[in-house]
């Protein structure tokens, strides 16, 4: 009876003693070394993963410039503070990239631009679009059933009247918003930039009329009495160029539909 | 012929009230035609077809208007005679914008049509087929698919058997069920037709047994057809119209997941678009106008109207007599199940719309949907035997992934499983929006393949 149990113990300890010393061996000579910097580039990330940076999370992105694929501005919410963090740990020279925010180009709450019917489906952007084209009588505006304030991570969306609104104070530019708007009508925007063409029509003006009471028509009066070039017109659509700062704050007064305002 | 009763059963499936008294005794009948017509390009599957007159030009009633634009695709011609006034932008029923030709009608009886085939019998398929594909013709049941198409299977697999779907199960709709007890025997010629284009040696009409009268003109007209002929008459049910159930119901073959209805060697054709083959074929007459249903409880007098393509909805009811009861609450193109609500009644029709249903406000109701309580009904009424429950849960939570697992692409988006949900729950609004979202990830998936 002895014998047996000493016997397996001998074999159970002969094997273990075996494989440890070959795991020991194959630690050694066959470790996969890795960039000790992408360890360390990752603890000075925020750990957000929002993927606002374009890559898969956190430690995608450190993996990229440690590799040196990625430029080390790319960091929304860890801002200044991290770049220079990682410029300093790396060595190297960093200029901060301009600080974008989501914008929804559409100022036609519920009051502006009136319902054509009721809709009782789900409360879901996509659906309700796909809904005889969705239930407001401008086709090109917000819906307002707040699929992106649903995708948001930071909660930096509300819907007020039937009208998405991001807080660019709170927004973290990761573009999750822009993917999922069923009417492609939320832009990143330069957050230096206070002034823009919150519509996103690009219908003749008496159809815009018909639709909304704040829409773009087209007048060029923006075009002509703005900053030369900041406003362009891109059919019947105004649009602003925020390559060029806009010094001229009257546009805001001269456009008739009140569709050119601060944010 | 003879006449057999189904003897299957598919699974599932639910029993409305059917409500087709309304509009099953009005014979078949003209309008009074609007001053304008607006013809949607996008009046079947696939690409639109590219207009082909500019405002200005003068068309004949059966004039191309429309190229057809791509293999799956339709030419479409001018309904009426006129001038062309503008290429304008309308609302189709499904409520996407597409691109229509307005014509400003003129009375004249010139015709623009093609050549009639005397002698059909001894024309080469691939004529017929061409005529078929010239003439625009669609499957007219709904999902106007292009009937040149479905006639022309691959040789790799064999038509055996050419099913006439004469079911018509949406409530309320009467325009097929006319069309059987007043053009038999043109439907009979149409079927006769695609039967030799296919080289199919069985043919069946089948037909729902709650249309009596339909059953006994096509038993009538049907005599002497030669082969393997029958009328199998199915038991009401709602979605019998529906292809797979049909051939189920039919033959008791079953179509593979993924598969089409060639795979089982069968091709569905609808009564209607036999009507348009036949017409094509021996009169030379393109698809330019249909049998449309306008019915429900808020329209004054029910009728079946022969309207051409691009009257706009509010013709047709002021040629019913107007809203009965003041208006209406919803006016649905197509049936209650299947059919969309529209917004606007410049809606114009097309090859695809059977029907206008207009309802009171007494019979629309508006539900709050509520949280799944897991009774299972949708599971047993679902004919595609999907658990709609859990799909719906799946979309909710924007697991598309997990949707698609469990087979989200095989809903026929019937609605059976919407209509007996206690919880109200908009299962096929979920569906739809979860099949979107798959097409969408497909197609860009395809454009980075390429």
């Amino acid at each position: 009876m002895d014998n047996i149990i000493l016997e397996a113990l001998l074999w159970i300890g002969l094997i273990g003693l075996i494989s440890g010393i070959a795991l020991a061996v194959a630690a050694k000579y066959l470790a996969v070394k890795e960039d000790p910097r992408i360890a360390a580039i990752n603890d000075l990330l925020p750990g957000a993963n929002c993927g606002g940076c374009g890559y898969a999370g956190c430690a995608d992105y450190a993996r990229a410039i440690a590799e040196g694929q990625a430029e080390i501005n790319l960091c929304t919410p860890g801002g200044l503070a991290c770049m220079s963090n990682i410029a300093a740990y790396l060595g190297v020279a960093a200029t901060a990239a301009k600080k974008k925010s989501a914008l929804v180009l559409c100022c036609g709450d519920n009051d502006k631009s009136k319902k054509r019917f009721a809709y009782n489906g789900i409360s879901d952007c996509a659906a309700a679009h796909a809904t005889a084209g969705g239930d407001k009588s401008c086709t090109w505006g917000c819906l307002g059933y707040g699929s992106c304030a649903r995708v948001c991570p930071v909660d930096a969306i509300t819907i007020e009247n039937g009208l998405a609104r991001v807080n660019k104070e709170l927004c973290i530019a990761c573009g999750k918003c822009v993917a999922i708007c069923p009417r492609r009508i939320i832009k990143m925007v330069p957050v230096a930039a206070n002034i823009h063409v919150l519509c996103s029509s690009p219908d003749k003006g008496p159809l815009v009329k018909q639709a909304c009471s704040t829409g773009c028509i087209g007048c060029r009066l923006c075009v002509k009495f703005g900053d030369e070039g900041a406003f362009v017109m891109d059919g019947f659509l105004a649009k602003v160029d925020y390559s060029i700062p806009v010094t001229k704050e009257e546009v805001i007064e001269k456009c008739p539909s009140k569709c050119i305002q601060r944010n | 012929m003879q006449t057999i009763k189904s003897p299957y059963n598919f699974k599932g499936g639910i029993h409305p009230a059917y409500h087709k008294e309304l509009a099953s005794g009005s014979a078949i009948q003209g309008l009074p035609l609007p001053a304008t017509l607006s013809v949607p390009m996008s009046q079947h599957l696939g690409a639109p077809a590219k207009p082909c007159v500019k405002a200005g030009d003068e068309v004949k009633k059966g004039t191309l208007i429309g190229a057809q634009a791509g293999f799956i695709s339709a030419p479409v011609h001018a309904p009426v005679a006129g001038k062309v006034n503008a290429i304008a932008e309308v609302l189709t029923a499904s409520g996407r914008p597409c691109q229509a030709v307005v014509i400003e009608r003129v009375e004249s009886d010139e015709t623009d049509f093609m050549q009639p085939m005397t002698n059909w019998q001894s024309r080469s398929k691939d004529e017929l087929l061409a005529r078929i594909s010239e003439a625009g013709i669609v499957g007219m049941g709904g999902a106007g698919f292009p009937t040149k198409i479905k006639l022309s299977p691959p040789m790799d697999k064999p038509i055996d058997t050419l099913i006439l779907n004469g079911a018509e199960c949406e409530p309320y709709l009467t325009s097929d069920h006319r069309m059987m007890v007043e053009h038999a025997r043109e439907i009979r010629l149409g079927a006769e037709i695609a039967r030799s284009i296919l080289g199919a040696k069985t043919l069946r009409i089948a037909i729902e047994d709650n249309k009596p009268d339909a059953i006994a003109a096509v038993e009538k007209a049907f005599e002497g057809v030669a082969g393997d002929v029958a009328l199998t008459v199915l038991r009401t049910s709602y979605p019998h119209g529906s292809e797979k159930q049909q051939i189920y119901a039919v033959t008791g073959r079953e179509v593979p997941r993924g598969g089409l209805p060639m795979d089982t060697g069968c091709v569905v054709e609808n009564v209607s678009t036999a009507f348009a083959i036949s017409e094509a074929v021996v009169k030379g007459i393109p698809l330019i106008q249909r049998v449309i249903t306008v019915t429900g409880d808020a329209v004054q007098n029910p009728a079946n109207l022969m309207a051409p393509f691009g009257t706009s909805y509010q013709s047709l009811i002021d040629a019913c007599g107007g809203f009965r009861g003041g208006r209406p609450a919803k006016v649905i193109s197509g049936g209650p199940m299947m059919g969309f609500a529209v917004s606007s009644l410049a809606t114009p029709t097309g090859k695809t719309a059977s029907g206008v249903l207009l309802l009171s406000p007494g019979r629309v109701s508006q539900y709050t949907s509520q949280a799944c309580i897991s009774c299972g009904r949708c599971v047993d009424a679902c004919p595609m035997r999907l658990i709609p429950s859990e799909l719906s849960q799946f979309v909710e939570a924007d697991d598309i992934e997990g949707a698609e697992g469990i087979a989200l692409m095989d809903c026929i988006e019937c609605g059976s499983c919407a209509f007996v949900c206690p919880a109200h729950r908009p299962l096929v609004q979920h569906m739809r929006r979860g099949k979107a979202c798959i097409m969408a990830q497909r197609a860009a998936a395809k454009a980075k393949r390429d």
